[in-house]
C-alpha cells in the first residue's frame, strides 16, 4: 500500500530551481533513503512534503490525502512527523517539556508518560531536565527524533539525524529506526550524508542532484550507477562512516 | 539546503527597473486622479491648489525627516524612535542660536549638523552598538529610553512654552492662486539637496560602499576588512546628521517644543514604510505621497484628522507592501 | 487533564509555589490601605494598575514573543467601553469591564489575524500595533459618539457601591478592587502558561516552525494570546476610568499608554509570570518620588523647582540601564541565578 506519493513536485527560488520535477512513492513499511551532493534540493524536498514551503507545482499524496500546500501544521496531524537538519528545539523549554509538547498535540492524557517513554527510548533520558538551547548537538539530534516520535507518525522523515553522533551512538539509533518500522508499520524517508547507514537502512534510494531526480533503486543498483558514481566523484562519502 | 535559513517568508518579489517605475506610475496616477477628482467635486478650486502645494512642501520636509531615518533602519536595522527627538533637540539648537546670538537661523546649521553627528556617533558607539545582535525589542527600548531622555531633559530644562525661530523676510510667494512660503519653498529645495547629497555618498565613496555592504551582509563584510561597528556608529551618525540639518531647517515655520519631534517620528516612519527602508529617493517619494495624502484626506474628510488617512496609508502598505512602494533594495 | 512537567519556559520548577505566593502575597496586601496614608494609596493603587497593564503586555510580547507597541489600543477601548456603558446607558462598570474585555479581544484578534495572514514581523508587527493604536486615538478624538476630545467625566454616586465600583476619597475599596484583579491576572496567567495552549504558545515562540511541524497551528495560538493579552490590559483601562473618574483619547489610547504597558515587564522581567508586578512595584512610586524632590528641592537642583518631566527621565535611565546591563530584568535576573 501506498503511504507516500509525491508527484512531479518543483519550487523554485528568485528562478533557481531548488526542486525540479521530483516524483517517487514509498510503500508503508519501508525505508527510502535519499542522497545526493549538498544543494541537491534534499531538505527543500522535505520541506515541501511536510508543508513548511508551498510547492510551486506538483502533488504531494499522504494516505490517499491530498496534502499539497497544506500548512505544515495539518500534514503533522494527517501523520508525517519530521526532524530538522538544522536543529530547531524549544530552546526555553527541557527536554522532557519539549517532548511533552510533542507529545500534546495528539492527545492530553499520557502524555507525559508517553513523552518520558520516547525519551527513554531514544537516550535523551541523562538529559532529561535540561535546557534543550544548552544540549551539545548530538543531544539535539536526538531531541529532533524524540519530538517526531512522540507525534506518533506513520511517516517520518529524518534529516541528517545520523551525523553529529559517532558510531557508537548510531547503531542504538538505526535498531529503534527498524524496530519501529518491524514492529509499528512505521514508514520512514531518511536524508543522511554516512553512506554506510543509509545503504544498511534503506530498501530503496533515490538520488537526488540540482533539484531533479539523478536515479532510484535498490541501494546495490544505485551505487554501480555511473551517472550517481560521476556525481560523488571526488566527495568520497561513499567510504565515510 | 538554501531554504533551511529562510523558512515560510515570502519570496522577495525582485522589480526591475521596468517594475519600480511602473509601481511608480501607479502612484502618480493615483494622486493625479485623486487631485483631479477634488477639482471636481469641491466648490473652490484654489482649495485644492492649495492642498497640492502644501502637501508638495510639507512633503519634501516629511522626505527629508525621513532620509535619515530610512538609513539607520535599513543599515542598522534599528527602529530608532529617537529620531523625533533628534529633531526636536536641532530645533532647540537653532532657537537657542537665534535668540541669544542673534544669526540667521540658517546659519545654526554649522552647529546643529557637527552636534547631532557627534551625538549619534556617541550614542551607537557607547549604548547601541552592545545591543547589536540582540532581539530587535532591545535597541527600539533603548532608542525610545534616548527620545523619553531628550524630549523630558529639554521639558525640565527649557519648560514647555511654544518658542520659534522667524527666517527673516519669510513672506508667503503667490504660486497659482494660492500661496507658498518662502520657508517652506527653501526647505524643499533643501530636502531635494539632502537626498542627493546623500545618494552621492552611498554610491560614490569608499564609505559610502561600506555601508552599503554592511547594510546587506555584515558578517561578509567583516570579513573583508570593514570596521563594522565604526561603520554602525557611522551610519547612525549620518542618520542623525540629517535630522540635524532637517531640525533646523523646519524650525523657521514649525513651532518648537519638547514634544514637537514625536509626530514627525511617527509620520517619518510611515514615509519610510512607504519608500522602502534604506531607500533614500524612495524616502523623497514617499515623502510626497504621504504629504500629498495628509492634504487630499484634509480636503475630502474636513472633520477628520488628517493624520488618520495617513496611518490608513501606512498600514495598507505594511500589509501589503512591507518592503516599500518602490521596490528598493528589497 | 494530566498537569505534566514544569512551567514551559521557566526551567520546569516552582509550579504550584507560584499559586500559593499568590495568596500569600493578597494576604499581606489587604490591610495595606488601612495603614498606608492616602498619599501613599494612591501610589499603591497606581502600581497596581501599572502591573495589570504590565502582565497584560507580557502575555503576548514576552510569552508570545509578539512584541507589541500598541498595547494602549486594548488599554483604551476597555477605558472607553466602560466609561460609555456607564455615562451614556448607566450600566455597571464590572458590566462595562466584561464587554470591553470581549471588544479588546475582538480587536486584538483583527489585528492579529492580518498581521499573521500578511507575515508582519518585528519590527514591522510592532510599528503595525503601533498604527492601529494611534488610529484609534485620532478616531476617539474626532468621533461625536465618545464626546471628541473632550472624553468623558464618571458621574459622582451618593455613598459608595461595590456594584457601581465607586468608593468615597481614600477609602480603601479601590486597591482592593485593583487588588483582586491583578491576582486574578497572575492566576490566569499562570493557568494559562500551565495549559495545553500555554505550552504551545511558548513552542511557537521559541521555534514557529518546529511548532508547525508538531501539528501546532501558530496562527490559532498566537491570535489566542493576542485575545487574552488584550482582554487584560482591557480590564486596567477600565479600571482605570473609575479610579481617576475621567477618560480623554490621549489618556486612554496615546503612545505614552503603550510605554507604560512595556516597562513594567521591561523592568522586572519580560517573559516571567512575576516580572511585570515587580517592574510596576519599581516604576509605581518613581513620579511621586521626584515629584516629592522638585516640591522642595535641594540647592543644587533649585533651579528645577516645579518643572515637569524628571520622572520620565528616571524612567528612561532606567529604561536604558535595564536593557544594557539586565536584559531579563530585576525578576528574571533573579530566579536566572537561583535555579544557578
Amino acid at each position: 500500500m501506498t503511504v507516500l506519493e509525491v508527484n512531479d513536485v518543483r519550487k523554485a527560488f528568485r528562478g533557481l530551481h531548488a526542486v525540479d520535477g521530483v516524483s517517487f512513492t514509498v510503500e508503508r513499511g519501508a525505508i527510502l533513503g535519499v542522497i545526493g551532493p549538498n544543494g541537491a534540493g534534499k531538505t527543500t524536498l522535505f520541506d515541501l512534503i511536510g508543508g513548511t514551503l508551498r510547492p510551486d507545482a506538483g502533488r504531494v499524496v499522504l494516505d490517499g490525502r491530498d496534502v499539497t500546500g497544506s500548512p505544515a501544521h495539518r500534514v503533522a496531524r494527517a501523520g508525517l512527523a519530521r526532524t530538522f537538519q538544522l536543529m530547531r528545539p524549544f530552546a526555553s523549554m527541557t527536554v522532557r517539556e519539549n517532548v511533552c509538547v510533542a507529545a500534546l498535540t495528539r492527545d492530553r492524557a499520557g502524555a507525559d508518560e508517553r513523552a518520558d517513554a520516547v525519551i527513554a527510548r531514544v537516550g535523551l533520558e541523562p538529559w532529561r531536565d535540561t535546557r534543550a538551547g544548552e544540549l551539545p548537538t548530538a543531544g539535539r539530534k536526538r531531541l529532533e527524533l524524540a519530538r517526531a516520535l512522540a507525534t506518533r507518525p506513520h511517516v517520518l522523515l529524518l534529516d541528517e539525524v545520523l551525523s553529529g553522533l559517532v558510531p557508537a551512538e548510531r547503531e542504538p539509533l538505526l535498531e529503534l529506526l527498524t524496530g519501529l518500522r518491524d514492529a509499528e508499520g512505521l514508514t520512514l524517508v531518511l536524508i543522511e550524508h554516512i553512506m554506510a547507514a543509509v545503504m544498511r537502512l534503506s530498501d530503496r534510494v533515490l538520488v537526488l542532484d540540482q533539484g531533479r531526480v539523478l536515479a532510484t533503486g535498490t541501494p546495490e543498483e544505485v551505487t554501480r550507477d555511473p551517472r550517481v558514481i560521476e556525481v560523488y566523484l571526488g566527495e568520497e562519502r561513499f567510504d565515510d562512516g | 539546503m538554501t531554504a533551511e535559513a529562510r523558512p515560510v517568508v515570502p519570496e522577495p518579489r525582485w522589480g526591475g527597473r521596468s517594475l519600480t517605475a511602473a509601481r511608480a506610475a501607479a502612484v502618480l496616477i493615483a494622486l493625479i486622479a485623486a487631485v483631479t477628482v477634488a477639482y471636481a467635486t469641491q466648490g473652490q478650486p484654489v482649495v485644492v491648489t492649495q492642498a497640492v502645494i502644501t502637501g508638495i512642501l510639507t512633503g519634501g520636509v516629511y522626505g527629508l525627516v525621513a532620509m535619515g531615518l530610512t538609513l539607520i533602519f535599513g543599515v542598522l536595522d534599528i527602529v530608532n524612535f529617537a529620531h523625533g527627538a533628534f529633531l526636536a533637540l536641532a530645533m532647540f539648537v537653532t532657537f537657542g542660536l537665534v535668540a541669544a546670538l542673534g544669526v540667521h537661523p540658517y546659519a545654526a546649521l554649522a552647529v546643529s549638523v557637527p552636534l547631532l553627528f557627534a551625538l549619534g556617533w556617541v550614542l551607537q558607539y557607547g549604548l547601541l552598538n552592545r545591543a547589536m545582535g540582540g532581539p530587535l525589542q532591545n535597541q527600539l527600548l533603548i532608542t525610545l529610553g534616548i527620545s523619553l531622555l531628550i524630549e523630558n531633559a529639554l521639558l525640565l530644562f527649557l519648560g514647555a512654552n511654544p518658542r520659534s525661530a522667524p527666517l527673516p523676510g519669510d513672506r508667503a510667494l503667490p504660486v497659482l492662486g494660492a500661496v507658498a512660503d518662502t520657508s517652506r519653498v527653501l526647505a524643499f529645495a533643501a530636502a531635494l539637496a539632502l537626498a542627493g547629497a546623500l545618494w552621492l555618498i552611498l554610491t560614490r565613496t569608499r564609505v559610502g560602499t561600506a555601508i552599503r555592504a554592511v547594510a546587506a551582509d555584515p558578517r561578509g563584510a567583516e570579513h573583508v576588512g570593514v570596521d563594522v561597528r565604526r561603520i554602525y556608529a557611522l551610519t547612525f551618525a549620518l542618520g542623525t546628521a540629517c535630522a540635524g540639518a532637517a531640525g533646523t531647517l523646519v524650525a523657521p515655520f514649525a513651532t518648537i517644543e519638547p514634544t514637537t519631534g514625536q509626530l514627525f517620528t511617527i509620520v517619518a516612519f510611515v514615509v519610510v514604510v512607504l519608500g522602502g527602508m534604506g531607500n533614500v529617493p524612495g524616502a523623497l517619494a514617499g515623502g510626497l505621497v504621504i504629504g500629498l495624502t495628509e492634504q487630499l484626506g484634509g480636503v475630502f474628510l474636513p472633520g477628520q484628522s488628517p493624520m488618520l488617512p495617513v496611518f490608513v496609508v501606512f498600514v495598507l502598505a505594511l500589509f501589503l507592501r512591507p518592503q516599500g512602494l518602490f521596490g528598493g533594495n528589497g | 487533564m494530566t498537569r505534566p512537567g514544569g512551567l514551559p519556559g521557566l526551567g520546569g520548577r516552582g509550579t504550584r509555589r507560584n499559586l500559593l505566593l499568590i495568596a500569600l502575597l493578597c494576604a499581606v496586601m489587604i490591610p495595606l490601605p488601612l495603614v498606608l496614608p492616602p498619599a501613599q494609596q494612591a501610589v499603591a493603587v497606581r502600581v497596581l494598575i501599572f502591573a495589570l497593564m504590565g502582565l497584560g503586555w507580557n502575555l503576548m510580547s514576552g510569552f508570545g514573543g509578539m512584541f507589541s507597541f500598541g498595547h494602549a489600543a486594548y488599554f483604551g477601548i476597555g477605558a472607553y467601553t466602560g466609561a460609555w456603558l456607564l455615562v451614556e446607558r448607566g450600566v455597571s462598570p464590572w458590566i462595562g469591564m466584561l464587554a470591553g474585555a470581549a471588544l479588546a479581544a475582538a480587536f486584538g484578534l483583527l489585528i492579529g489575524f492580518l498581521s499573521f495572514r500578511y507575515k508582519l514581523r518585528g519590527a514591522y508587527f510592532a510599528l503595525a500595533t503601533f498604527a492601529f493604536a494611534e488610529m484609534l486615538r485620532l478616531i476617539a478624538t474626532n468621533s461625536d459618539l465618545v464626546n471628541r476630545a473632550q472624553g468623558y467625566n464618571v458621574p459622582l454616586i451618593q455613598g459608595s457601591s461595590l456594584w457601581m465600583l465607586q468608593f468615597p476619597l481614600g477609602s480603601p475599596g479601590y486597591f482592593w478592587v485593583a487588588l483582586a484583579l491583578v491576582a486574578a491576572a497572575v492566576a490566569v496567567t499562570w493557568l494559562f502558561l500551565r495549559s495545553r495552549a500555554g505550552r504551545f504558545t511558548i513552542a511557537v515562540r521559541d521555534d514557529e516552525t518546529a511548532a508547525e511541524s508538531l501539528g501546532v497551528s501558530a496562527m490559532r495560538y498566537k491570535l489566542l494570546t493576542m485575545a487574552l493579552s488584550a482582554a487584560i490590559t482591557s480590564v486596567a483601562g477600565a479600571f482605570y476610568v473609575q479610579y481617576y473618574m475621567f477618560v480623554d483619547p490621549d489618556l486612554a489610547f496615546g503612545a505614552n499608554v503603550s510605554i507604560q504597558a512595556i516597562l513594567p515587564a521591561v523592568i522586572g522581567g519580560v517573559g516571567t509570570l512575576w516580572g511585570p508586578v515587580v517592574g510596576a512595584v519599581v516604576l509605581g512610586p518613581l513620579s511621586d518620588v521626584t515629584a516629592t524632590l522638585l516640591r522642595n528641592p535641594p540647592e543644587a537642583l533649585s533651579m528645577l523647582a516645579g518643572r515637569a518631566g524628571l520622572d520620565v527621565m528616571l524612567y528612561a535611565a532606567l529604561l536604558i540601564v535595564m536593557v544594557l546591563a539586565l536584559p531579563k530584568g530585576l525578576y528574571g535576573t533573579l530566579a536566572e541565578r537561583r535555579r544557578g
